[in-house]
């Protein structure tokens, strides 16, 4: 068997949920890791943007930002940045978002603003960029977020983008064109929305995690579902192709930048 | 021929008063490193800085004191973490207190957008479902006369002066730039002062159809800075110092590693390729 860590495992049960083809906009870390192994993997013909205006691009190596050189590089067109968010986003043009975040509740509300009262915050976080128009209009979106107490919340510090909002529906009620959050990949498993409460709920667990293991790292009581999958493990083309991805991508951002002039 | 050529220093000098609105502009790519730079090595005050990303160099301006407000939608450092000195100001109210004007990416390009096209406000379907409109009083709810679907309404952005960093000029003023090109050309158009440094002067800029091209009737002036996007990069010319991004994590972490920083390769050098020189020193 492969010996993987539960980053690999995350970015792999990421990929494994994309498909050739679709229309991804994609964020900065492990989600950039999961489209661009999906890409080298089972769905080369995945359009990835991103919010850069950087538009079915194929870097060779992960981007440290949103918009390294190589990302405009490699992309199919480069488009100015209020066309990314008027003609592909609110448009309802894009597939899948993924989010991230530094809080979810169970409705799957996100939170990347503040931690504490946001006048006079303990942690001022960086805010929003793309987040909350992504989680709106894009078709569905996937979340990823290692989950501990503090990070699997009862309640958000401070609403940023918005999931199910308070569940049973209440989402419908809005202008938002997509369908909120299909999957939460943590660092245990994934969560799906129930029907009719839209609560999450714990659907599948990495290989070797136990439902209490799953249970201690939320700060909710959490839903289990009526069978819960055990995930495949990262097949050894998975692990090497992403591995062989992260060591291009080290390599290129040890190597040392000329000054300019 | 009038010529809108002139010195970094002389157009900070000449534009940049204490209290105004400015907004460097540049998405990861282009971003005015230089024009930050001048702007702090004149001590100005009292800024309402614009920017969707602020990004090291509104770090740099926030932490040298030089803002009282900031209007933005994103603000760390990009796949590294914090912006530490926006932090402190926002948390420990160092090295003074910052108003914070906080939006989306979506909101802030529509803000630019209709400051671009001499529209009070601009609108989209957006901040749905989030509690920013509940700590920005500045986005506020309109209805569509047509279909009665509720909008989101944000002021437009005017900056007094927008700086931008471009591939090229010519000596006329007129500018091009390419790449990522952000929400440049809105931030340009919504300014009532356009000042654009760039890599290189030419005779004539070749016909770029398509590619952006700021006519110099509405740049206001021109500054030959050559690496004056550094850190950031300036595509077909030189690359974005990842590793520079990264080691500023841990310079702007402590407010004293932070002053020694900007004293020395700052406040301390006389224009950008001084402040260049002085990094090839420490290299």
């Amino acid at each position: 068997m492969n010996e993987w860590t539960r980053d690999e495992m995350m970015t792999v049960a990421a990929s494994r949920l994309l498909w050739d083809g679709c229309v991804c906009f994609v964020g900065i870390g492990l989600p950039s890791a999961a489209c661009n192994l999906a890409r080298l993997t089972h769905a080369p013909q995945i359009v990835l943007v991103y919010e850069s205006g950087t538009v079915g691009t194929r870097p060779d190596v992960l981007p440290l930002s949103i918009g390294d050189g190589e990302l405009a590089d490699t992309a199919a067109c480069v488009i100015p940045l209020p066309d990314v968010f008027s003609f592909l986003l609110q448009a309802g043009r894009v597939d899948v978002g993924f989010l991230g975040a530094a809080q979810i509740d169970r409705h799957g509300n996100l939170n990347s603003t503040v931690i504490g009262p946001y006048d006079a915050p303990r942690t001022r976080l960086p805010g929003a960029g793309g987040a909350t128009e992504i989680a709106a209009h894009a078709r569905q979106t996937f979340v990823m977020l290692k989950a501990t107490p503090r990070s699997l919340v009862t309640r958000l510090d401070f609403c940023t983008s918005p999931g199910f909002l308070t569940g049973h529906g209440a989402r419908g009620q809005t202008s938002m064109r997509g369908a909120g959050p299909r999957s939460v990949i943590t660092d245990f498993g994934v969560l799906t929305p129930a029907p009719v409460t839209d609560e999450l709920q714990l659907t599948a667990l990495f290989a070797g995690v136990t439902v209490d293991e799953a249970r201690a790292a939320t700060g909710w009581p959490l839903q289990v579902a009526a069978d819960v999958a055990t995930l495949a493990q990262p097949s050894q083309q998975e692990l090497e192709t992403l591995r062989a991805l992260h060591a291009r991508t080290r390599e290129a951002h040890n190597r040392a930048v000329r000054l300019p002039v | 021929m009038t010529t809108r050529l002139t010195t970094l220093r002389d157009a900070v000098a000449t534009h940049v008063r204490d209290g105004i609105c400015v907004a460097l502009e540049g998405f990861t790519h282009l971003i005015p490193f230089a024009a930050g730079h001048e702007i702090i090595r004149q001590g100005r005050r009292d800024l309402h800085l614009v920017r969707m990303t602020p990004d090291l160099i509104y770090d740099q301006m926030i932490g040298m004191g030089c803002a009282r407000k900031l209007t933005f939608s994103w603000g760390g450092n990009p796949g590294v973490g914090s912006l530490h000195r926006l932090r402190d100001a926002v948390e420990h109210q160092w090295p003074h207190a910052l108003e914070l004007d906080e939006h989306t990416h979506a909101g802030m390009a529509a803000a630019y957008t209709a400051g671009a096209a001499g529209l009070p406000c601009g609108m989209l379907r957006g901040y749905l479902g989030t509690d920013l409109p509940g700590v920005n009083p500045r986005i506020r709810r309109i209805e569509c006369p047509f279909t009665g679907e509720p909008l989101a309404a944000v002021p437009a952005l005017n900056p007094d002066v927008t700086f931008l960093h471009a591939q090229r000029a010519d000596a006329r003023g007129n500018v091009a730039l390419h790449g990522i090109v952000g929400a440049q050309r809105e931030a340009a158009f919504a300014a009532r002062t356009l000042i654009v440094t760039v890599e290189e002067i030419v005779d004539e800029l070749a016909p770029a159809m398509n590619g952006i091209v700021l006519p110099h009737w509405m740049v206001t002036a021109v500054a030959h800075c050559p690496g004056g996007a550094y850190p950031s990069y300036v595509h077909d010319h030189y690359s974005r110092d990842n590793g520079f991004y990264q080691r500023w994590d841990a310079i702007a972490r402590e407010r004293q590693g932070f002053m020694d920083w900007m004293n020395r390769h700052v406040l301390a050098t006389a224009d950008h390729a001084a402040f260049l020189a002085s990094l090839r020193e420490t290299a």
